[in-house]
């Protein structure tokens, strides 16, 4: 609609707007900052509490004792290693069955669509989801990482609502050329369905990063611990320090002091959120196309 | 968008056979054969191992499948046990049920009135950054907001803070040491992840309406507050009545991850909704077939669930975007 000239209820209603959309803008930025001057802040002046907007003591002791620490530099190149090796599989195998099941008159496609589909309604649970990966030799391996989330069903339905959109005459020419089905999907799906698949990429590999549950969960040995899995045994270990007896209590503030666990904590955000932040320009390009297809899957 | 496809349509001119259509996709069930292993192996296999809910599963050394037989049946006896017996049911559901109802009540409206408000705005710059900064929770895990929550809710920290500034208490309130907060807690860290990234649903909706329908209104001298009231929102009911169906559908699934990271001794007593529940007895107190049991129960009542939601939501589908 076309602004004509503005009336008073105009100003009322940009006034409301903007001054919503600033209460947005800080509660959603605030808690990043917060966390960003904590983690540059003194740590005992940290501790004192009352830090609001700026740090009052810059000090970057907290960077050097994370980035100098073993285990945490460990994690961190396993979370890597997961998302260089788990996404270009996950996005080679899940657009794979995009495109096998974009064919309708695949041979039992009926049947293979719903044997795919059923699973994002209905699945066995974690504990046997867990005792399989048990019995598959998956607990303390590196390929619990990578084998369950090679394939997504409902990124495959993404892709393939994708493919579905790509005209037919072009596959047509080139299987009139002789090009058998997995031509046709290497040297002409895959590079026209770029867009999607970036899309997809990028969520898988954002997806990577951030699980822990399954490095928590089905790994017990340190050298397999993914970033986030660390973070949160740091987060674990404050909480129950904090929340014991008053004996107990006593005894961790000490222990605490020395590690000064709320500025390692806050710097351990920091350093796992900043990737994330770098790739965010290239996700925003394409994301709001991914939830557009999401909703229109229905 | 659901395209209906006429049976009559779809059907070839002339059938080939069988084995002529097998032959000439080979090279399609060449590629079909890793999805089916992995979906097999991954998806399928943990569900015919909820088989160890019926049974009184005890790790005797032998691999897991071939343990179903020497297992004493037991049946429904679980399920019961967690009903009845445990004493736990009546917990459980109420924190589960109370948690997701009051994810509900803040996070299905909040992208709506974002959505509203950066539709109302013209200035390109200042939409462009309040956006952008509403997504980036959604791309961070859980691990991070859980650090964040505990930080700004910390003894010593802002939210205290600002309360006792605003003299609206007098010594800060203990969020993770007294139970009552925890299912608001994680209801507004819910919302507080997901509402700038579900907001563009809501704005791609409006983006679809026609702009006849706002001239009309001009021309009846209505106003913005009055367009955006009157024009926008019913035009985004169907929606939001999906997107409140597919939120009710799911409403078992409380949430696991926020629980797990957030809970603490003291508050177990609310945290533990149903999949926090079901993974503590099923591996951390090695009960491993109750916890299948019990998390059995859940995803039988979902998937009833999901399946109606799903044949309402069909009702909707003629929406914009849907």
């Amino acid at each position: 609609m076309q602004k004509i000239k503005k009336s008073k209820s105009d100003y009322i209603m940009d006034t409301i707007c903007i001054t919503a959309l600033v209460i947005l803008f800080i509660i959603t930025f605030y808690p990043f900052w917060y966390v960003f001057i904590a983690s540059i802040n003194d740590p005992m002046d940290t501790m004192r509490g009352g830090l609001t907007l700026f740090p009052r003591e810059l000090n970057l002791s907290a960077y050097g004792i994370i980035l100098k620490d073993k285990e945490f530099i460990s994690s961190m190149g396993i979370s890597v290693l997961r998302v260089i090796i788990g996404t270009p599989l996950s996005v080679l195998f899940t657009s794979m069955l995009a495109f096998v099941l974009s064919k309708k008159d695949l041979v039992a496609y009926g049947f293979w669509n719903k044997l795919f589909v059923f699973t994002m309604y209905f699945g066995g649970g974690i504990i046997p989801t867990y005792m399989v990966y048990k019995s598959l030799g998956m607990i303390d391996n590196f390929i619990v990482y990578i084998v369950p989330s090679v394939i997504s069903v409902y990124y495959m339905i993404l892709i393939k609502s994708y493919i579905a959109s790509i005209p037919k005459e072009l596959e047509e020419s080139a299987l009139i050329d002789g090009a058998n089905d997995l031509i046709v999907f290497f040297k002409i799906i895959m590079p026209v369905s770029t867009p999607i698949i970036a899309t997809i990429a990028l969520f898988v590999a954002i997806n990577h990063w951030n699980s822990f549950f399954d490095s928590y969960l089905y790994t017990s040995k340190q050298s397999l611990k993914t970033l986030q899995a660390v973070m949160m045994n740091i987060l674990n270990q404050y909480q129950t320090s904090n929340m014991g007896d008053a004996a107990s209590v006593a005894a961790n503030a000490a222990k605490q002091r020395a590690t000064s666990s709320d500025s390692i904590r806050m710097t351990a955000t920091i350093v796992s959120t900043v990737p994330i932040i770098m790739v965010y320009p290239f996700v925003q390009k394409y994301f709001v196309s991914g939830i557009m297809m999401g909703a229109v899957k229905g | 968008m659901r395209v209906k496809i006429n049976k009559n349509d779809s059907k070839p001119v002339r059938r080939e056979s069988l084995k002529a259509r097998l032959i000439k996709q080979k090279y399609l069930y060449i590629m079909l054969i890793p999805a089916i292993i992995w979906v097999l192996l991954m998806c399928y296999l943990p569900m015919f191992g909820l088989y160890m809910a019926f049974i009184n599963y005890v790790p005797d050394g032998t691999p897991f499948f071939q343990s179903f037989f020497g297992s004493e049946f037991v049946g429904l006896r679980w399920i019961k046990y967690f009903i009845f017996e445990s004493g736990d049911f009546y917990k459980v559901m109420r924190n589960t049920l109370a948690t997701s109802l009051l994810t509900i009540i803040f996070s299905i409206p909040a992208p709506i009135i974002i959505a509203l408000m950066l539709n109302e705005i013209r200035m390109k710059h200042f939409k462009k950054v309040v956006q952008t900064v509403s997504y980036l929770p959604y791309f961070i895990s859980w691990v991070v907001v859980a650090n964040i929550f505990v930080m700004m809710l910390s003894h010593e920290g802002v939210i205290n803070g600002l309360l006792m500034k605003m003299h609206l208490i007098d010594e800060p309130i203990k969020f993770f040491q007294e139970g009552k907060y925890f299912w608001w807690i994680i209801a507004v860290a819910n919302t507080w992840k997901g509402m700038g990234y579900n907001a563009i649903i809501y704005l791609s909706a409006i983006a679809g309406i026609d702009n006849a329908i706002y001239e009309a209104g001009m021309v009846d001298g209505a106003n913005r507050f009055q367009q955006m009231i009157y024009i926008t929102l019913p035009q985004l009911k169907d929606t939001i009545v999906i997107m409140l169906i597919l939120a009710v559908g799911g409403i078992l699934n409380a949430g696991f991850e926020q629980q797990l990271l957030l809970q603490n001794n003291q508050i177990m007593d609310y945290a533990l909704v149903i999949d926090l529940y079901s993974y503590k007895f099923g591996i951390q107190e090695s009960m491993y077939s109750y916890g299948a049991a019990v998390g059995l129960f859940k995803s039988a009542i979902s998937f009833v669930l999901l399946v109606i939601v799903n044949n309402i939501s069909k009702k909707f589908d003629s929406a914009h975007i849907m």
